[in-house]
């Protein structure tokens, strides 16, 4: 049995963020009024501190709450890129939130519940844990997904968030308990000690099912079909938070799972994750030429993207997920720099969503355009930027491995990606100029500043990033 | 300077004149013209930085120099940079030709001239990095990283289809090359390492250089490019400003045929034996096809564009030859062509600035208005040809000797195209030199103005100096080619031996 302390040192962050968010939401209750920002600075405050206690001392490996949850490098690296995708949104939201006029304090106090769903998902050491974390992050989710409720579309968007989340939800208990009930155990290396040599098929439908589950939280074909909806219909910050943290803690749990509860049945989820990864890359590439709308694309661009990152995980090794990780870092930068440049162009009150609307951005908004396309670049894996490096390393452990015809399909399907990437650069500077925007807040600014330098600069000093990533994927095996 | 070489101070200066002009504020008449000469003084000042690194560089030495290595990502891609005889010309040649480009878009480029500016000496720096590169993933970021200073290039400044012509030059070339970055992949798996010294001592199994090869030459056949996938290049070159084209034509295709020098060749030896009459073929095809598809062109650009294609598949031909002289006749081709239809681009250029077309059948009689235009034009038409005197007279025959030695009928094939290559250049100066003047809007034509003299005649100078005297050229690559053709003889015959003592 663990001290009280040392389970309290190694939740710290979570327990932060749990209480904060209790208090916060007693604090709006009875102080706030519409249209104050004062729940939103806290929020902020509270991710921040979070993200601070992350750095921590402490040592190694924790395990607690009877193997139910871990923390390791892995959970901490992955956390820290949940809580930048937190953070970033709620910065991102404050501006757009006033402007819709829905800027009730609940918003902020949702996201810190979603995060710490997402800390406890990441640091799920068994079935229950993971089922907590993930329904904690989900129902909050669902609630934010539709919190423009005056708004036909986000309600919608809502409202099939949740039908969705919920048959999602169902496979993956239902698959839990298939586990349960042939490996008669629900912590992952129990499991994977249970089974080790023979394959029971009882074990394989519960990997099925298990993985279809996470599939959805992780929007991968053909699991997919909630997301473009859900991206276009909620609010643009909230689709920020969509794209950047849930994944990050989706990503993760699949890792973690994979690596430690199934080493034992790897050709079976390779099947299953090869699949998924050209199915995705694929739907990512085409169904995304076609859009108009910016949101839209961009959902198309994240379901391929997660095609992407899942190359570097069907290998198994530790380099895999050295490179899936990387890649989720660097994807984070890129699309939270996305984000923040929609939502720094605005005429009037309504914010530009078409791709049309971008058309000689680059003569009005020279800064801001080259950003834009330089995300759009990167986005599309053009060295010298970062994603070119989250590329590289997802493929090569995937080569390593022999997977050369994923890789080549992989590439491939990249080339055809790179048209739509290009054809939005070819807007913001070939096309004539459109309408000026307005100036916008500095939160949001900063955001594009700060994301738009991680990717373009990456290339100089790549160490602190390649470090860390690999700290945590070592600290899985 | 801070533990860095002359070579990363080659790289670094263009950036750092591109960051001076990116601190310029405002659009008016003065900031264009601080933009401008920012930029030609930064890359004058490059030149000669570059000429300080060709004074350190010891041509008897055929190993690489001027080495520098940092860690970059871990421990295994490196940040290594050096040169040596087959890359320092090609550098050479980038940091002479790029000056041309700027003073050539002097007055042609109105608007966005900041931009302008950067986006060329963004691309110096990617293509001097190219070139300079000694680890193959730093080499793959230069090479690919050039795509989007070119697709803004040709994208923003370009003619009517300048949007499809960027695209494709954009697709065409990132599809070949992701095929090479995986093969870049699979090689870290054997070596443990992507630097290329060690990779160029690295033995691959046969079958497997097979792939490595092929990939390689996806990417490097796109880039050069060889028929049947070069019609990308034609439309890149009508649409590019004329600054672009000459550095498609002078830079860019030169890193195909250098990735083979480097590349395939060297490590792949015996795939690229066995491949060997692959790409002659396709080299005779581009040799005989496209300069028969130049003879029916309206177009000036397009014309000297399938003569690009034409002429390297010389070089090609020159490489896979595999001695002494296809490979240094392959080498002086590409900084020949480079100068040549450079000057050539510039010369378009020139008439273009003034009637604002490029049909051939808008001019006619110039030589009575531009005495001073049709002698430059005569004379690069001329080394297009490859007549004797002129540079491109050498290396188109160094590399058909080198093919005469490897296989007689691939040269008897080629040296039709020279024929072919005189008819569709020669064809070309007569209809817009020569004839009846009686076009209106030629009536005042202008000769060439001071700037494009000064523009010219350096090419010009150096086009028959090297005509004359290839020496300097030859000696620079020769000790790095004899190098490289005795390991690659020695590379086969120890796979021969293999082969035998298994029967």
């Amino acid at each position: 049995m663990t001290s009280l302390s040392f389970q309290l040192a190694h939740t710290l962050p979570e327990l932060i963020l749990a209480a904060g968010a209790l208090v916060l939401l007693l604090l709006g209750a009875y102080k706030s009024t519409k249209g104050d920002w004062i729940i939103s600075e806290l929020a902020i405050g509270l991710l921040g501190i979070a993200f601070l206690t992350l750095f921590a001392p402490l040592d190694g490996k924790a395990l607690i709450w009877d193997g139910a949850f871990i923390d390791d490098a892995f959970s901490r690296f992955m956390k820290g890129l949940a809580l930048i995708g937190a953070l970033a949104s709620l910065l991102l939201s404050r501006e757009y939130m006033a402007r819709e006029k829905i800027d009730q304090f609940e918003f902020p106090v949702l996201i810190l519940l979603a995060t710490v769903g997402m800390m406890m998902l990441i640091s799920a050491q068994n079935l229950i844990g993971l089922y907590l974390g993930l329904e904690l992050m989900s129902l909050a989710l669902y609630v934010v997904a539709a919190f423009h409720r005056d708004n036909l579309r986000a309600s919608e968007a809502g409202l099939k968030y949740f039908v969705l989340g919920a048959l999602s939800s169902g496979m993956l208990l239902y698959g839990s308990s298939l586990l349960y009930g042939f490996a008669g155990t629900i912590s992952f290396t129990g499991i994977a000690e249970a089974i080790r040599g023979e394959v029971s098929i009882g074990v394989i439908f519960g990997l099925v099912f298990l993985l279809s589950g996470l599939a959805f939280k992780m929007s991968m074909v053909p699991f997919h079909m909630w997301t473009p909806d859900v991206y276009e219909g909620a609010p643009t910050p909230v689709t920020a938070f969509f794209a950047s943290a849930p994944k990050m803690a989706a990503v993760a749990i699949t890792l973690r799972i994979i690596i430690t509860a199934f080493p034992g049945v790897t050709t079976q989820w390779q099947q299953i994750i090869v699949f998924m990864s050209i199915l995705s890359m694929a739907l990512g590439s085409f169904a995304a030429i076609g859009q108009t709308n910016l949101k839209r694309l961009m959902a198309y661009s994240s379901i391929g993207h997660m095609g992407f990152a899942m190359v570097g995980l069907v290998s198994g090794t530790q380099q895999g997920v050295y490179g899936v990780l990387i890649y989720m870092a660097i994807y984070l930068a890129m699309t939270l720099g996305t984000f923040a440049a929609l939502l720094s162009m605005r005429v009037g009150d309504k914010y530009v969503e078409t791709i049309s609307d971008l058309a000689g951005l680059s003569r009005n908004r020279g800064g801001m355009a080259f950003l834009l396309a330089m995300l759009m670049l990167s986005l599309a894996g053009i060295p010298p930027l970062a994603g070119f490096f989250a590329k590289l390393y997802v493929f090569q452990p995937a080569i390593q491995a022999g997977f050369y015809w994923l890789a080549v399909i992989g590439v491939l399907l990249s080339v055809v990606s790179t048209f739509y990437y290009l054809r939005i650069v070819k807007v913001i500077y070939f096309d004539q100029p459109a309408a000026n925007f307005d100036p916008v807040q500095r939160e949001v600014t900063g955001v594009l500043w700060v994301a738009s330098f991680v990717v373009l600069m990456f290339w100089i000093y790549p160490a602190p990033v390649l470090n860390a990533a690999a700290n945590a994927a070592k600290s899985l095996f | 300077m801070f533990g860095f070489g002359i070579l990363t101070g080659l790289i670094v200066l263009p950036l750092i004149g591109a960051g001076f002009i990116l601190s310029l504020q405002g659009d008016d008449e003065a900031t264009r013209r601080n933009a401008r000469w920012a930029a030609l003084i930064t890359t004058v000042l490059t030149f000669v930085l570059s000429l300080v690194a060709w004074s350190r560089f010891d041509i008897a030495n055929p190993g690489f120099q001027l080495i520098e290595q940092k860690a970059w990502l871990g421990d295994t891609i490196l940040y290594k940079l050096g040169v040596d005889g087959i890359s320092m010309p090609f550098v050479l040649l980038t940091t002479f030709l790029v000056p041309f480009c700027i003073a050539a878009s002097w007055e042609s480029i109105n608007t966005r001239v900041r931009e302008y500016m950067i986006a060329f000496l963004v691309l110096e720096t990617l293509m001097i990095g190219v070139f300079a590169a000694l680890d193959l993933v730093l080499f793959y970021v230069f090479f690919e990283g050039g795509l989007i200073p070119m697709f803004l290039i040709i994208g923003i400044w370009g003619g009517k289809w300048r949007i499809y012509a960027s695209f494709k030059f954009f697709l065409y070339t990132l599809a070949g090359s992701l095929l090479m970055l995986l093969a870049i992949f699979a090689m870290y798996g054997v070596a443990g390492t992507t630097d290329i010294v060690t990779l160029l001592k690295t033995s691959f199994p046969v079958d497997m250089q097979k792939y490595l090869w092929l990939a390689f030459f996806a990417s490097f056949a796109v880039k050069m490019p060889m028929w049947p996938v070069h019609t990308w290049l034609p439309d890149a070159h009508v649409e590019a400003p004329t600054a672009g084209s000459v550095i498609l034509a002078g830079i860019l295709l030169k890193m195909g045929g250098y990735g083979f020098l480097r590349f395939s060749l060297p490590m792949f030896p015996d795939a690229s034996q066995y491949f060997a009459p692959m790409v002659f073929t396709l080299s005779i095809i581009a040799i005989i096809y496209t300069s028969l598809v130049a003879l029916v062109q309206e177009d000036m650009k397009k014309l000297i564009a399938y003569s690009s294609v034409a002429h390297m598949g010389f070089v090609t031909m020159g490489i896979f030859a595999f001695n002494q002289q296809g490979v240094q006749g392959a080498v002086f081709q590409m900084v020949s062509h480079g100068l040549v239809s450079g000057a050539l681009f510039l010369c378009v250029g020139v008439i273009y600035d003034r009637i604002h077309t490029r049909e051939i059948a808008a001019y006619g009689g110039l030589v009575k208005r531009m005495p001073l235009y049709a002698v430059a034009m005569m004379v690069f038409t001329m080394a297009n040809v490859g007549l004797p005197g002129t540079s491109g007279f050498v290396g188109e025959f160094l590399t058909l000797v080198g093919a005469f030695n490897a296989n007689s009928w691939v040269a008897l094939f080629a040296t039709t195209g020279v024929i072919l290559s005189a008819a569709y250049a020669l064809f070309l100066y007569r209809r817009i030199i020569f004839g009846v003047l009686d076009k209106p809007a030629l009536a005042s034509i202008q000769d060439l103005s001071m700037r494009e003299i000064a523009l010219l005649a350096p090419l010009l100078v150096l086009t028959i100096y090297y005509g004359v005297q290839p020496g300097p050229i030859l000696e620079a690559c020769n000790a790095s080619v004899t190098l490289l053709v005795k390991n690659f003889d020695t590379a086969l015959a120890v796979t021969k031996t293999a082969a035998l003592a298994l029967h």
